[in-house]
């Protein structure tokens, strides 16, 4: 194929521009001195020394937190074992299963939300609890757990059949054989799974919204709720921390799999050089 | 050499009703090298799982040195087992991959040291140990599989088609150096193919197999020269089979004249199979032959002439050293101990006719990653 | 590892979908065609007569923003899949960064460039484009009125969704193997046919996976029609939130409501799928 010319580039330019102006607009804002969000009144930190005093930013900062990082443990485990059974089944229970993981994936988040709140109201009237951070924990755990799944059934499926038996055949228990050949194996796929599931709970607000109660709130809730009357700039120094941690994380990861990619092409030609058996061997 | 070690006795294998295995009795002797030959589906895959361990047969039992271990799971068994893809461990380096086995046993580190270099030095990747499986091809990747299974000391190692992924050229070296391998550690070797050439190859012992029974076990020579019936006869090698009968001993009938034979044993008159090798059929001028017949077809294939000729509607494959164009008429003489006689069997009829030579051969050159054998799922 | 033994990994989690997933799901079942003392009735689909206008609004906004997300995600999928590796890297990255900033968020930054006296109207001021625009058009205005409009509430779904419709279709257009395009150049195609005839079409199941992933959220949401809507814009999901959440407190109107559009959308997704298969692949990533 050929490259792109001067119509493409400047088409994805535009395209980034329209992505990027609100995030440039909400960071630009999180240094304002004045508490607009069109009106330039100078630079200033407050809002970041703010941030770390505001009790109900940070209660709900932690609460999505606690919750995102349960479910997704919760999720990566569960999903694991569910997608390992998955795998072990035969075709048609397979296809209903799988079906079913589906569906709170390609539903609307708003019915996820409320038909979980359904059932939290119905089971309500016969057990004693209330909506809050329970039913929360469950919601977040019923729509990160497909994701996982999702991401691990490739990896199982592109595992060698034998190498299980293989680990057995040299000694390992079962559970032994697992945990030192199949999972190294999958891992990719588990801690993709993993890094999904926790995406999705950080950002999830509907389902949140509807299964959350009224006592716990996370901080998309808190958002929302400021939206109905103004948002603090705070929100915005909050938002700008977390870009910027995701940022970060996001370029080490890039840099260290760029070196990872130079170092193995540096393997890969250096063996490309002839040993002693592999001339032996002709096939490559 | 003549310890038994490994006993089957009436085992039956069925999946979902399909039976796999049927009442198959069987026993390996101690540093034998033992093939399991059959086409694909043929139950010898399965019949390797069910002594390595991964499969428990539906009846039957399983003896090892005397012990039933039907219900003894894979780590503990004596026996380590090279797969048919290698199923190395890819994300562990050629060292650790062979120390696996070693490391589970808890051994002391140098052991596991000297013996992973050992056992590398023996399938000749001495000094490979810090590599990664990905960088190997297919041909030391096998090797790599062998090492890590026999650092293990097993009594018995079993082989899953180990060269079904080379090329020709590298199958031939392997086959040889599988061979010395077995020699210098000196332990049993069981070795699942649906290559004939492989299993003559190699084997002290052939087991062809077909659907799911055992058609005859036996030294690659007795299978190749005495085939026990038209199966066998067809599967190992190319084979004329004829209709005829056994009018007195030592003398066969067929196209309506006796020949003399070798063979005995037969009631007087018995309708038999009679197999004609095509190396054993020597061209002479029609007036000497004891048959006469019409060449239809010749191939030239290096060594010799393939060439089909019709007698009677019958078309036999000759390989010959002699060109005889396409419409010669030719004369064949058959020496007595060119003749092997089978006992009429249910594949009689099947096989061994050439009148769609080609068809025939491309059956023979099937892709040898389509064995089923009914263990998936 | 895969053995009859393994299937019980499965157990737990079927259980789980079963409470988690299906009985909810069965519940707003029961609940649209119940009333509140739990006596079968169908009343809560006839009052949804009076809602009509919503639905249509709903679907069509819902249907204009996945259009100009296949206009907008299409040529950029398009165009990274055919830039070097690097580049793709970067640009990939670029799409997916800011899916990580709360929605609520990006949609709320939107208010301030779209308004009255927003950034984007300040802008044009400053370079005195109201004059221009005046001085041609004998016009009087001061500003553009964006925000508050079905216009603005359509942005914002493009902006939120786009990049759920160009995952997919970069990730089918990148597996095109390079040499079924040779082989349409080596059969005499131009580079005009080879994408009209075998690019665009290779693609199909990305553009459905991508069509399922912004039209769904699309038609559903009712955080975007409150921000950049001003609450003028009723979509489906404000009426769904209303009866949940709301001061129309009435969860069995709300299950019919969402009953009824997700069987809309079942039977849109059915129709769409029958021209194309292969779609949850692309689905998968």
């Amino acid at each position: 194929m050929k490259k792109n010319g001067l119509f493409s580039r400047l088409f994805m330019g535009l395209v980034f521009l329209f992505l990027y102006a609100p995030i440039f607009v909400l960071i630009v804002f999180s240094f304002n001195a004045t508490k607009s969000r069109t009106v330039w009144g100078g630079f200033s930190l407050d809002w970041y020394a703010k941030l770390f005093q505001n009790t109900q930013i940070m209660g709900a900062l932690y609460t999505t937190l606690l919750v995102s990082v349960i479910a997704a443990a919760i999720a990566t485990i569960a999903g694991t074992a569910a997608a390992i059974g998955f795998y072990s089944m035969k075709r048609r229970p397979r296809t209903l299963c799988l079906s079913v993981n589906n569906i709170p994936m390609t539903n609307a988040d708003i019915v996820t939300g409320v038909s979980l709140m359904l059932l939290f109201v119905f089971a309500g009237r016969f057990l004693p609890f209330k909506q809050g951070f329970a039913t929360l924990l469950i919601a977040h755990i019923t729509f990160d757990i497909p994701y996982v799944i999702l991401s691990v059934l490739p990896k199982l499926r592109q595992l060698d059949a034998n190498i299980y038996e293989a680990a057995q055949d040299l000694g390992a228990t079962g559970f032994l054989a697992f945990r030192k050949v199949v999972l190294p194996e999958i891992m990719p796929g588990v801690l993709n799974g993993m890094l999904i599931a926790f995406t999705m709970s950080i950002d999830d607000f509907v389902i949140s919204y509807f299964t959350a109660g009224s006592q716990t709130s996370t901080l998309a809730m808190v958002i929302y709720s400021m939206t109905r009357r103004k948002i603090s700039p705070e929100i915005n120094a909050l938002s700008t921390l977390m870009f910027l941690v995701v940022l970060a994380l996001l370029l080490v990861i890039n840099i260290r799999q760029a070196n990872q990619d130079k170092a193995a092409k540096k393997k890969a030609d250096k063996l490309a050089a002839p040993g002693s058996a592999a001339l032996l061997d002709t096939q490559k | 050499m003549a310890k038994e070690l490994i006993r089957l006795s009436d085992i039956v294998m069925k999946f979902d009703d399909e039976v796999i295995i049927d009442h198959l009795n069987l026993y390996i002797n101690d540093k034998e090298f033992l093939t399991l030959l059959g086409p694909s589906g043929c139950g010898k895959t399965t019949t390797l799982r069910i002594i390595g361990g991964f499969q428990t047969p539906t009846s039957g039992d399983v003896f090892f040195d005397g012990v039933r271990i039907n219900d003894v799971p894979p780590h503990k068994r004596k026996v380590n087992t090279v797969f048919q893809k290698y199923a190395l461990f890819t994300h562990m380096n050629i060292f650790e991959n062979v120390a696996f086995g070693l490391r589970i046993q808890k051994l002391p580190a140098d052991e596991v040291h000297r013996r992973v270099e050992e056992a590398l030095a023996l399938v000749n990747l001495a000094g490979y140990g810090k590599r990664s499986v990905n960088s190997l091809s297919g041909g030391q990747q096998q090797r790599v599989a062998i090492a890590r299974a026999i650092v293990n000391r097993p009594q018995v190692l079993l082989l899953d088609e180990p060269l079904g992924a080379l090329d020709l050229k590298l199958r031939k070296d392997m086959q040889i150096e599988l061979k010395r391998i077995q020699q210098q550690v000196g332990i049993t070797f069981i070795y699942v193919t649906h290559d004939q050439e492989e299993a003559l190859t190699m084997s002290d012992t052939v087991v062809v197999m077909n659907e799911g029974k055992i058609q005859q076990i036996g030294s690659p020579e007795d299978i190749y020269n005495e085939p026990k019936n038209a199966f066998v006869a067809d599967f190992i090698g190319e084979s004329n089979i004829i209709d005829g009968t056994m009018p007195e001993d030592r003398v066969v009938r067929m196209y309506g004249r006796n020949f003399p034979c070798l063979d005995e044993g037969f009631a007087p008159g018995e309708s038999v199979d009679i197999v004609i090798r095509p190396e054993d059929i020597d061209i002479v001028p029609v007036a000497e032959g004891q048959l006469t017949g019409t060449v239809t077809e010749v191939t030239f294939k290096g060594m010799h002439y393939d060439i089909i000729v019709d007698f009677r509607g019958f078309k036999w494959l000759i390989q010959t050293t002699d060109y005889s164009p396409v419409g010669a008429k030719i004369g064949v003489k058959i020496d007595p101990d060119g003749f092997h006689i089978m006992k009429k069997s249910r594949y009689s009829g099947q096989f061994g006719d050439y009148s769609s030579y080609s068809d025939e051969y491309d059956e023979l050159n099937e892709d040898p990653d389509t064995e089923v054998d009914g263990d998936e799922e | 590892m895969r053995s009859k033994r393994n299937q019980i990994l499965a157990v737990p989690y079927v259980v789980w979908m079963a409470v988690f997933v299906v009985v909810p799901l069965l519940l707003i079942v029961v609940y649209a065609f119940t009333t509140k003392d739990g006596s079968f009735t169908l009343a809560n689909f006839s009052t949804m007569n009076q809602y009509l206008g919503v639905f249509g609004n709903s679907f069509f906004l819902a249907l204009v923003a996945t259009a100009i997300c296949i206009l907008l995600g299409y040529p950029l999928a398009y165009f990274l899949a055919r830039s070097g590796h690097r580049m793709k890297g970067v640009a990939m990255m670029l799409i997916m960064l800011p899916m990580w900033m709360n929605f609520l968020l990006r949609t709320y930054s939107w208010m301030s460039l779209l308004e009255d006296t927003g950034l984007i109207n300040r802008l044009l001021q400053s370079i005195r484009f109201f004059d221009l625009w005046n001085g041609i058009f004998g016009t009087n205005i001061e500003f553009f009125h964006m925000i508050n409009t079905p216009g603005a509430v359509v942005l914002g779904m493009v902006y939120n969704f786009l990049p759920f419709m160009v995952l997919p279709i970069f990730s089918v257009i990148e597996k095109i193997d390079s040499r079924v395009i040779e082989a349409a150049q080596d059969l005499g195609a131009n580079s005009r046919r080879v994408f009209q005839k075998v690019v665009f079409p290779l693609s199909l199941p990305g553009v459905l996976s991508g069509i399922t992933m912004v039209f769904i959220p699309s038609v559903s949401t009712f955080v975007i029609t409150k921000l950049l809507g001003g609450g003028m814009t009723m979509m489906l999901g404000d009426l769904i939130e209303m009866q949940f959440l709301g001061a129309a407190y009435n969860p069995h109107l709300g299950s019919a409501i969402s009953l009824v559009m997700m069987i809309v959308v079942l039977i849109c997704m059915a129709v769409m799928n029958r021209f194309g298969e292969g779609e949850e692949e692309a689905m998968l990533l």
